[in-house]
């Protein structure tokens, strides 16, 4: 079957929210438009707006590919989203309070405990203590795909350090330099306010003993690091410094960092490190990219760390499935946004039925992330099938399996003109003392004809989302 | 108030795209020494390895000086830290780690000259090619500069990239007359022969001074003039004075804006007053050489002076 097209309808009706669009794009000369593509990828080039791949020598620095064709979501739909992940952030952070602390949601036999005893994303030393604001994480992608006109799923809580928003911002600024003439006809609702709102989030949540303006830095791994761009970006637009493990030290109690004039305390740190790399003292010790020291501080209530170490647990794929549960349980009602059905392969029939009809199905490591170690099962050949059946009878545990979702598709420009193919979305959500979501996020979009693949580390490229003002 | 690193960063990101500058014009001078035929070339090429400060390097790889294995040492190999296609690494790894620091102006200048440096410095460049290549280096830098000069605020950040750049020139100027300080010595007489002039010329070269020495001097060249033309004079933008005249100030600001002398406050200004209330005939009286190597010896302790005061050593 034909997967919903967000632009045209089966019958080759175009969609309301597309219209003005469609007949602007029908007025451009082609040779204009791929001009314009050509145009957008040198800004992206000369600007530096890259991305790295781990593991290929040459070309150490890559572009995402970028789409010019907008996405476009209607105020409407956008309005039942963002009830539906500002439902899910707050199930997200209660959860959270509750597994480091009284743990009701296994008391009550919702989750089994198993889920946590061997789970590397559950931190001990996180029990126990609560979080300034007691907000665990401030920062969440959450992506989101969507099947037919009304039906959308959640396809991942990204709730431990979610990349991609300097792509949603720049995407936007480049569509705004290229088609200025588009933004004029068409209200979009902006999104430039993100690194303004990020500032203002993390501001409202230092220690209770930060009296003053809190010193806010964003904490990089260094210039190697595949998300390095967008570390940089984030520190340059909030006004902050972009520091390094080795630019911080522990003294009289507090983080600080060595400046020309000496030591200055940090009171917010917007780490991009992961939780193993954070403290070399109570995690991994051979992590340069991290601080001695820092968890102490970090458990005396003289820093905030956002997000907060431990916060992993909570979008866990494990997990995942259990999240309708999470939602309900937390906030007394029907999660809002569904989650894709999800088959635990650590269940004896579950694992059969998967085994069964792994053709059909999308089949995923517990810990994986990227677009790494997964199959898909429509698309990979019988040898590919039987090679992973293997692998999924050896560690059962390690997979879950859900059904291949038709997901949408949107036009992108090629060679030949529109075409259509498969996207899905990242909404960012920031969390302190009130719930902000940007709207609009990133759009990505398998470049590939026929791909289900949208990560951009196997090909995939992205596009500007427009929220309508209407 | 900056990161140290932050500052580090700044200060090596200008050295080396100055540094990158200067190989160019040196391999500019070494490739028109070597035209004359009045010079033993190979002695030639090794002496601007020599200004270039990497001699050891090349002599460690290779047997024999020519246009070719040198300008490939000094363009392109990225086994010498000072070939230009280094230097341009370098500077934008440093660029990428201070980008926040940078007007977005002044990151791109950076990031497309190593874009465009990469591509064209990808293979050999034929001996024929050079001249082109060359002028493309120094545009590209200019271009850097002009961003830098035409976007970014005069405040700690410009005076920390401003001193990295004199302290490198400084070092530069200073290196090139000491490898040649003795075409300059008045020892026989003051008239050059052929052989003399061609090299005096040449060390106007390496720092672009060949014209400009016309509009301040003789049409004649005469090595006291040279010297005091490179090493005096304050307003020749690659002699000793005037870079030190411009580490002072940039200095004097930070000291201003952090309310705070440190030792290289001293220092600095000590050699700046050594250069401006002397003589050429005096510094040839003590000795050309001695009072090279020793500025050489100070600017590098200054260096780390710098880097000290402000947390980036």
């Amino acid at each position: 079957m034909k997967p919903f097209d967000e632009m045209i309808k089966t019958g080759g009706e175009v969609r309301p929210p597309y219209e003005q669009l469609k007949c602007w794009l029908d007025t451009q000369n082609p040779e204009r438009l791929a001009q314009k593509s050509l145009d957008a990828e040198n800004v992206f080039r000369k600007t530096g707006i890259t991305f790295a791949v781990y593991g290929d020598e040459e070309a150490a620095e890559r572009l995402i590919p970028f789409d010019i064709i907008p996405r476009i979501i209607t105020g409407n739909e956008w309005r039942r989203l963002s009830q539906g992940i500002e439902q899910r952030v707050m199930a997200l952070n209660a959860f959270l309070d509750d597994i480091y602390h009284r743990q009701e949601i296994i008391r009550a036999g919702r989750i089994p405990r198993e889920l946590f005893t061997h789970n590397d994303a559950y931190l001990p030393e996180m029990v126990g203590f609560r979080p300034p604001g007691n907000v665990y994480t401030h920062i969440i992608g959450v992506d989101i795909v969507r099947t037919e006109e009304n039906q959308f799923y959640v396809l991942e809580d990204n709730a431990r350090t979610p990349s991609g928003v300097s792509y949603m911002l720049e995407n936007r600024e480049t569509m705004m330099q290229l088609f200025p003439e588009l933004f004029q006809q068409i209200k979009v609702r902006p999104v430039e306010t993100y690194p303004k709102l990020l500032r203002q989030s993390l501001a409202a949540v230092a220690p209770p003993g930060c009296k003053d303006t809190p010193t806010i830095a964003v904490l990089t791994p260094g210039i190697y690091n595949s998300a390095y761009f967008e570390h940089a970006f984030l520190a340059d637009q909030m006004g902050v410094e972009l520091v390094e493990g080795s630019d911080l030290k522990i003294e009289n109690g507090k983080v600080v960092m060595r400046t020309t004039e000496g030591n200055r305390a940090i009171d917010v740190l917007y780490r991009r490190v992961d939780d193993s790399f954070l403290d070399p003292l109570t995690f991994r010790r051979d992590s340069a990219l991290g601080v001695a020291g820092i968890m102490d501080v970090y458990r005396s209530g003289n820093i905030t760390i956002a997000n907060a170490p431990g916060t992993g647990i909570a979008d866990d794929k494990a997990l995942y499935s259990y999240m309708p549960e999470i939602v309900e349980f937390y906030t007394g009602r029907k999660a809002i946004l569904e989650n894709v059905p999800t088959h635990r392969c650590s269940e004896p029939d579950t694992l059969k039925y998967v085994l069964e009809n792994l053709s059909d199905l999308v089949v995923k490591e517990v810990h994986g992330s990227g677009g790494y170690g997964m199959l898909v099962g429509p698309a990979a050949s019988k040898k590919e099938c039987e090679a992973f059946a293997l692998k999924l009878k050896a560690n059962p545990k390690n997979y879950i399996a859900q059904p291949t979702l038709a997901l949408s598709t949107t036009p992108i420009m090629t060679e030949k003109g529109l075409a259509p193919r498969h996207v899905d979305l990242r909404p960012f959500v920031l969390v302190s003392d009130r719930i902000r979501i940007t709207p609009g996020g990133l759009t990505r979009v398998a470049l590939k004809e026929g791909s289900l693949v949208v990560n951009s580390s196997q090909g995939g490229g992205t596009k500007d989302t427009w929220v309508l003002d209407d | 108030m900056l990161l140290g690193r932050t500052a580090n960063g700044l200060y090596w990101m200008f050295r080396y795209i100055e540094r990158a500058e200067n190989m160019a014009r040196l391999i500019d001078a070494g490739l028109r020494m070597a035209l004359t035929k009045t010079s033993d070339a190979p002695e030639e090429w090794s002496s601007v390895l020599m200004s270039a400060g990497v001699k050891i390097g090349y002599d460690s790889k290779y047997k024999e000086y020519n246009a070719s294995l040198v300008s490939d040492f000094l363009l392109r190999d990225l086994s010498n830290p000072s070939s230009v296609m280094a230097c341009v690494e370098t500077a934008r790894s440093n660029a990428r780690m201070v980008r926040t620091a940078l007007t977005r102006e002044a990151w791109e200048s950076v990031n497309e000259t190593w874009m465009v440096l990469k591509s064209t410095l990808a293979s050999n460049i034929p001996e024929t090619d050079l001249p082109r290549v060359l002028d493309q280096i120094k545009r590209e830098t200019a271009i850097i500069r002009g961003a830098f000069h035409g976007t970014m605020l005069r405040n700690e950040i410009f005076n920390f990239a401003r001193i990295g750049t004199f302290i490198e020139r400084a070092d530069n100027t200073a290196r090139i007359l000491d490898v040649k300080y003795y075409v300059l010595l008045p020892s026989i007489s003051y008239v050059g022969t052929t052989l003399d002039n061609f090299q005096w010329e040449s060390i106007l070269r390496s720092v672009s001074a060949h014209r400009s020495y016309r509009w301040v001097y003789d049409v004649e060249y005469n090595p006291v003039n040279i010297a005091d033309y490179l090493i005096l004079n304050s307003r020749m933008p690659r002699s000793l004075n005037f870079c030190y005249s411009n580490i002072v100030d940039n200095l004097k600001y930070l000291a201003l804006d952090y309310g705070k002398r440190h030792e290289c406050h001293d220092m600095s200004e000590g050699i700046m007053t050594r250069l401006e209330h002397n003589e050429i005939r005096t510094i040839f009286d003590n000795g050309l050489h001695e009072f090279l190597s020793d500025l050489i010896y100070q600017t590098n302790s200054l260096s780390s002076k710098i880097a000290h005061a402000y947390n980036f050593d």
